[in-house]
């Protein structure tokens, strides 16, 4: 974990509420897919954690949803602006797992973590297949993104607007694949995790109140031991999750 | 030269600031982003006597300058700090530490205590009366007068170290509380734990926090903090240890001036994990500020 100041080069909507921002500043604790960075936001108590969406050299992407005040107010931001940020948090997913064959799974704002995963896999040779869910067409993005990486690309839209019509499960049974990376709403994961036939990590959220392990905010239950989602997490192996209810 | 040295219940601290319990885990956490041998001490995370998975999340709820956690007392239990918690805290901080103590009957508060007291590391037992956040113990022990004296009588005849009895602000007579304390034996009393508070989500139409009401701290509830320490400390004749909300040098120097002989940094950790090494890296020059030579001659000046 580090904190650093970042400098805005970037912050443009991607959607009616889905924004992109680009940072510059040092990214050197970022070390995995998957990890998180945690915002902090004048007027703001606690920081505003956001998964990364890809990190290349001193450049930070960060693709987020307005959701509430927070990142309503990160909306508004402009080129030149700095922001407060812990980066490097949480453990990020395996690589390692991946096999010959990947399958990358992402459901609205969990898709950008996927990114930067599709990237690195696909940089060490990897066929990599990538299906993103959205409710309707105009919340669709970074499809193009994708597919300029070579991944191969599925669209789904829960109303069938664009591409396959139902969730990202309905898309899954078509492609053969040695290892699942997932990341969306937790419904989304349970579905996953159920028609899943391989091993796979899954990507979890939950309020958190310092993002790097000292407060306990964030604790799940697992069949491996209690888990800090902000600490351990946010990726958890298909194997020892233990759902709730 | 500025002098940040105090005593506390006979034991020196380098400077006044101890990290609050539940904000600043067992130390080693923190110990990767900078040597916590630059506090005074810190008080480790809230523990049972057994293990404790604690409340269901969402436990984290947003306010104006502060925050609600309903984290209840997920600890791993006295046996697993000893054994595995307490080697790792060892290995980066080399001063007597403060070991927090929770518990859902005298029996409990007793056994634990009797535990921890064995332990080399540790200097003071901070006896918690007033945890919010679960039921049937914490806070109950905390409201009342009667049952926080027999808290500190039952944990003083299994220990030996200090014992300091952490107190609820959610009660409405708090001077009669310490004092009963105070009474039973306490070495000191450290103050306050946060103050009970909810959040309701507008598009839930529920409240946020999945335990519905939780413990309400951050820099919001600074004043009602100093308010207390500063009622607590004019009627008890051993140390406060003040805390609620402090976040700067300044407010160390305020919580001082109230009565308190040393100060915990709880919720602004969480925000800044390096917020307490910077309270102390600042604290000579805002004593240079106000002419503050000792900072022993300014516990309850106001």
């Amino acid at each position: 974990m580090k904190q650093g100041l970042f400098t805005i080069i970037e912050n443009t909507r991607l959607t009616d509420s889905v924004w992109k921002m680009r940072l510059v500043g040092d990214t050197s604790a970022i070390t995995a897919p998957g990890q998180f960075v945690n915002i902090l936001l004048e007027g703001k108590f606690l920081r505003r954690p956001i998964s990364v969406c890809d990190c290349e050299g001193d450049e930070l992407t960060l693709v987020y949803k307005v959701v509430g005040g927070g990142t309503e107010q990160m909306s508004r931001m402009e080129r030149g602006q700095t922001l407060d940020i812990l980066t490097g948090l949480g453990n990020g997913y395996d690589l390692t797992e991946s096999g010959d064959a990947p399958l990358l799974l992402g459901g609205g704002v969990g898709v950008p973590p996927l990114y930067m995963l599709a990237k690195k896999l696909i940089e060490e040779g990897k066929k990599v297949s990538v299906v993103v869910g959205f409710n309707t067409a105009s919340e669709i993005f970074y499809e193009e993104e994708f597919k300029a990486l070579g991944a191969n690309v599925t669209v789904t839209t829960v109303d069938g607007s664009y591409g396959i019509k139902g969730f990202v499960t309905n898309a899954m049974d078509n492609i053969d694949y040695t290892h699942f990376y997932t990341c969306g709403p937790e419904p989304m994961l349970r579905a996953v995790w159920r028609a899943s036939k391989t091993d796979g990590q899954l990507s979890f959220e939950e309020r958190m109140g310092c993002g790097f392990g000292a407060c306990m905010g964030c604790s799940c239950k697992t069949l491996t031991g209690y888990k800090r989602i902000c600490k351990e997490g946010p990726v958890m192996r298909k194997e020892e999750i233990l759902w709730q209810n | 030269m500025a002098e940040l040295k105090v005593n506390l219940c006979g034991i020196e601290l380098d400077n006044p600031i101890i990290p609050a319990s539940g904000c600043f885990g067992y130390g080693y956490e923190f110990a990767e982003l900078y040597d916590i041998n630059c506090l005074g001490t810190f008080s480790f995370k809230g523990t049972t006597k057994d293990p404790r998975f604690g409340n269901p999340t969402p436990r984290i709820a947003e306010c104006t300058a502060g925050m609600i956690n309903a984290v209840g007392l997920q600890n791993p239990g006295v046996e697993k700090v000893i054994s595995e918690e307490l080697p790792k805290l060892k290995q980066c901080f080399h001063k007597p530490v403060m070991a927090n103590v929770s518990g859902f009957s005298v029996e409990d508060y007793a056994y634990t205590c009797e535990k921890l007291d064995k332990e080399e590391q540790v200097g003071w037992l901070e006896v918690n009366v007033s945890c919010p956040n679960v039921h049937g113990g914490g806070m109950s022990f905390g409201t009342s007068p009667e049952a926080a004296a027999e808290v500190v009588r039952a944990v003083k005849a299994v220990t030996t170290k200090p014992v300091i009895i952490k107190l609820s602000p959610n009660v409405t007579d708090i001077v009669a509380i310490a004092k009963a304390c105070e009474e039973a034996g306490a070495y000191g009393i450290s103050l306050i734990n946060t103050l009970l508070g909810m959040r309701i989500d507008l598009n839930k139409k529920a409240p946020v926090i999945a335990n519905k009401m939780g413990g309400f701290s951050g820099s919001a509830i600074f004043p009602v903090a100093v308010r207390m320490v500063y009622q607590v400390a004019h009627a008890v004749k051993i140390p406060v240890v003040g805390m609620g909300g402090v976040t700067t040098a300044e407010d160390v120097i305020e919580m001082m001036m109230a009565g308190a002989t040393a100060v915990e940094v709880g919720a602004a950790n969480l925000v800044n994990p390096y917020a307490s090494r910077d309270i102390v890296a600042d604290l000579p020059r805002v004593m240079e500020k106000y002419k503050i030579e000792k900072l022993i001659d300014i516990i309850g000046i106001a």
